[in-house]
């Protein structure tokens, strides 16, 4: 690899390093910004001197504010979060079993969001001006504005209660919990895996809504930049080229314009995934999915600085990681970058 | 000479919410198997007509002409569908710059094989060899190599020659060059002038060659079309444009530099509004 | 002998505005803010976007007036009253009129879009500016502390920081305030950078100004347009952050009347009493809609050279 690329990687890694240890620095702040003891979290307001000693001393917080942080990063960085105060088990097991819940609803939301927004800008773009265009635009528009919590809920009202087409809250019915074994974590796959269509087609009726309303928002970014990236597209003289070779429009979109646009269309839906993360914890919280979202906000509203943290610093670094990843894709993808 | 392309009265109108803008007012004019050169400043209209023959004006200008009609084609009724037929098979274009014409995430080997129409195409290996020796025919050394290459990496000169294999490639009989050599190097330029005269006479192709550049196409053409404010203001074979009548003509040949020149001063074109009338 | 007719020579205010020739620098400001405004109010949906906002303040300034029984009047035996002549949007499950609540939860809401804006806005710019003007260290260290705030989506860092403070309006208002800032100093240091090297800064400088006045004084009134398009344009992701903040339990506190909140309490009635959820995500919906469109015609008279 030519000295040049190796410079511009290590330099990004040694960007990417800093900007981690700020993420950790960050959440150290925030867990020691807090207005109560933690000390009397873990025993109670009955103990004794003595015991608030020994536990002070055990979290660690008699040490100089250095030697804290620095305690704090090796753990985190070796995956030891600390043990969930509401659950009872270490936070990093607790991660490992909600994680896949939300992937599972993050993918479906993903696709959706894809396969809505993509043609859909596509067709705004090429047919400017016209219906299709402000309809994609209003779309887009309210998929900004609309709060995600609120919408889950009356498709609630709408799809479940009334009309009975989608599954309620939770992954399954309670009927067919417990019924198949876990593999992936992943309802659909493994009820696939298993062989069960009953439990798999409930999976389905029970993640369609929800990833719906996630996709929503995903769907109306992707969309309104898939329009944008495709009039740029749209203006090139090498369209008018492809045209005087005898190409039919729409061949001409479908062969030049959209792979031109391809490489940022990536990148752009790898950052729309992201965001999911942020839309995932409202979405779960509606539809009681029992994911990542909903763990950070049961863990916020017990109190629980642990788990809230280690969610909250997971978040940072998964953000981080898509970006660098977008980078990375960015520069493989195009020609003209090589 | 017969003519191949008749046009008559071709008019191109831009309407928007504000003003009206009338790029082409009926220019009239027609192409045999000849060399024509079109020569105006910018905003002449040239490029537009050249665009308005293959309609491939943007959309929301308006066409009208009282003769639109290439060989046994009527082009000004010709929907779409059968326009599709007429670009590149019968009529193509080269366009000013390769660094914009050619799509950067295509190799130039696949963008000039696309250009062979659907009904000629055979496999893989077949079509490639033909763009093989289309390469070769615009003197390009190593075509094995050039086929793999993407546009940003091919020098200027080169890539106005892929673009020459790319539009030849379909075989038309007429040949539309939009201001094909002002984007390169003036050394280059005479290279890439010399491949194009040489297929054009191979080829039998008549040739529209639009310039701002009138030294150039008075010496690479055999008639000459001045264009201003979109109206042809004189036509005549290029051998007699010294002898040219119309005021913006003698003009534009008076401000021309040339060596041997006594003048101590260039005159400066003094435009007539009586020219936007006539 | 011959008389020389005089025209009449009145100026109009609109002939003032719209003459070719300036002859002051107020005329030529206000010139181009009538302009600015014609340009705006030519856009239907703008238009409409602020009439709404105008709308919702006004409704803030007469709650007690619109609403006099103020929002906690309780009647636990009309609970979850359906939509009448009496309770226009119902009645919520502790009897409370709905409509009345929402009167006083766009005050709620508008105080919170202000101070955020308040505190994020001229935060952002200082950073900004300053990391754009001084550039080396002092930039490289303010954009790194950017950048981690940059790696979190708004909601997340907003409950990390809740999470920290505990909840309450006052924290909730400083949490989404410390995610509003970094888009705005990015911004902000975007432009600054094109600035710097200007010849009239050039000039100041040599004319002895320190830097904080160059900053204060001629940078920052450049930047200014753009934040403020930038700042109303996320305004609408910071009302559904408050509102989210406020569906979890995080934001304001009962009984204050907060739109998120009473999102919440409608959430265990939602197939008997709709109305009391589907109300306050109404009015969040069209707020932050609102916003939207104020900021996207703003964005077309103000910043033109950015895409859409």
């Amino acid at each position: 690899m030519r000295l040049s690329v190796l410079k511009a990687l290590a330099r990004q890694a040694g960007s990417v390093a800093t900007t981690l240890l700020g993420l950790l620095a960050l959440t150290f702040f925030m867990g020691r910004m807090l207005p109560t003891d933690p000390v009397l979290a873990i025993v109670g307001d009955q103990a004794d001197q003595a015991t608030h000693d020994m536990v002070y001393h055990q979290l660690g917080l008699d040490k100089p504010l250095y030697m804290q942080f620095f305690l704090y990063i090796r753990s985190m960085l070796s995956g030891d979060f600390g043990n969930a105060l509401f659950t009872g088990h270490r936070v990093a097991d607790d991660l490992m079993k909600v994680f896949p819940a939300t992937v599972e609803l993050a993918t479906f939301a993903i696709i959706i969001g894809v396969g809505v927004g993509v043609p859909l800008g596509v067709l705004a773009a090429v047919y400017r001006g016209s219906i299709i265009d402000h309809v994609a635009r209003v779309v887009g528009l309210l998929g900004y504005s609309t709060p995600s919590f609120w919408l889950g809920l009356m498709g609630l009202i709408l799809f479940y209660a009334t009309l009975g087409w989608v599954g309620g809250p939770g992954r399954l019915d309670v009927a067919y919990m417990d019924s198949i074994d876990t593999h992936t974590g992943f309802t659909t796959i493994d009820a696939l895996l298993d062989g069960d269509m009953d439990v798999f087609w409930n999976a389905v009726r029970h993640i369609v809504l929800p990833a719906s309303i996630l996709g929503y928002t995903s769907m109306a970014y992707i969309s309104r930049m898939t329009r944008s990236f495709m009039l740029e597209q749209m203006a090139q003289e090498y369209m008018v080229a492809a045209r005087v070779k005898g190409l039919s429009g729409w061949a001409v979109i479908r062969r030049h314009a959209f792979r031109n646009i391809l490489v940022q269309l990536v990148t752009v839906i790898a950052l729309a995934y992201a965001f999911l993360l942020e839309g995932a914890v409202l979405t779960e919280t509606v539809f009681a999915w029992p994911g990542f979202g909903h763990y950070l906000v049961s863990g916020l509203l017990a109190g629980d600085m642990n788990a809230v943290l280690a969610c909250v610093l997971l978040v940072g670094i998964i953000f981080i990681g898509l970006n660098l990843l977008t980078d990375v894709l960015y520069r493989l993808l195009d020609p003209r970058t090589r | 000479m017969t003519a191949q392309l008749i046009v008559e009265d071709l008019r191109v109108r831009f309407s928007t919410a504000h003003r009206v803008i009338d790029a082409v007012r009926g220019v009239s004019f027609t192409v045999g198997r000849e060399k024509v050169g079109i020569v105006g400043e910018s905003g002449s209209g040239k490029s537009m007509t050249a665009r308005a023959i293959l309609k491939l004006t943007p959309p929301q200008a308006k066409l009208a002409a009282k003769t639109l009609r290439f060989q046994e084609i009527d082009l000004a009724a010709a929907t779409e569908r059968q326009m599709l037929k007429v670009r590149g098979r019968r009529i193509s274009m080269i366009m000013q710059d390769p660094k914009f014409a050619l799509d950067p995430v295509m190799r130039v080997g696949d963008q000039i094989a696309e250009a062979i129409p659907a009904d000629r195409r055979g496999s893989r290996a077949q079509d490639r060899e033909r763009v093989l020796g289309m390469l070769d025919s615009v003197q390009i050394r190593d075509p094995k190599r050039v086929f793999e290459l993407y546009p940003h990496e091919v020098s200027g000169g080169m890539g106005q020659r892929i673009m020459i294999a790319m539009m030849l490639m379909p075989e038309p009989s007429l040949l539309i060059a939009d201001e094909p050599t002002s984007a390169l190097d003036v050394t280059v330029r005479l290279r890439v002038l010399a491949i194009l005269d040489e297929l054009a006479a191979q080829r039998h192709l008549g040739l529209i060659f639009i310039s701002h550049d009138l030294n150039l196409v008075a010496s690479f053409c055999d008639r000459v079309l001045i264009m201003y404010a979109g109206r042809i203001v004189e036509q005549c074979a290029a051998s007699e444009l010294a002898h040219a009548k119309h005021p913006y003509t003698r003009g534009l040949l008076a401000s021309l530099p040339r060596v041997g020149d006594t003048r101590g001063r260039l005159p400066v074109l003094t435009r007539d509004p009586a020219w936007l009338s006539s | 002998m011959t008389t020389i007719i005089q025209p009449s020579t009145k100026p109009t205010l609109r002939a003032w505005l719209t003459a070719d020739v300036t002859t002051s620098p107020r005329q030529a400001r206000l010139q181009r803010a009538y302009f600015g405004w014609r340009r705006l109010s030519g856009n239907h949906l703008t238009m409409f976007g602020l009439s709404v906002l105008l709308f919702l303040v006004m409704v803030a300034v007469l709650a007690p007036v619109l609403a006099p029984q103020g929002y906690d009047a309780q009647s636990l035996t009309d609970r979850l009253a359906a939509p009448s002549a009496a309770h226009w949007f119902g009645t919520d499950d502790l009897g409370r009129d709905v409509l009345a609540r929402m009167v006083y939860g766009t005050r709620v809401t508008l105080m919170i879009a202000c101070l955020v804006a308040v505190i994020a806005a001229p935060l952002g710019l200082l950073i900004g500016t300053t990391s754009g003007y001084f550039g080396g260290w002092v930039d490289i260290v303010l954009m790194r502390i950017n950048d981690v705030f940059l790696s979190f989506p708004g909601l997340i860092l907003a409950l990390g920081f809740v999470a920290a403070l505990g909840p309450g309006i006052r924290n909730a208002v400083i949490a989404i305030a410390l995610t509003a800032w970094p888009p705005i100093a990015r911004l902000a240091r975007a432009e600054t950078l094109t600035l710097r090297n200007a010849d009239y800064i050039a000039a100041v400088r040599i004319q002895g100004a320190s830097p904080l006045r160059i900053i204060l004084r001629h940078i920052v009134p450049m930047c200014l347009s753009s934040v403020i398009v930038r700042i109303t344009l996320n305004m609408a992701g910071i009302i559904l952050t408050a509102a989210a903040l406020g569906f979890l339990g995080l934001g304001a506190q009962p009984p204050m009347p907060e739109w998120g909140s009473m999102l919440a309490v409608g959430r265990a009635h939602l197939s008997g009493a709709w109305w009391v959820s589907t109300v306050p995500g109404l009015a969040i919906l069209v707020t932050s809609l609102a916003f939207n469109l104020l900021g996207d015609g703003l964005r077309d008279v103000l910043d033109p050279r950015s895409d859409t």
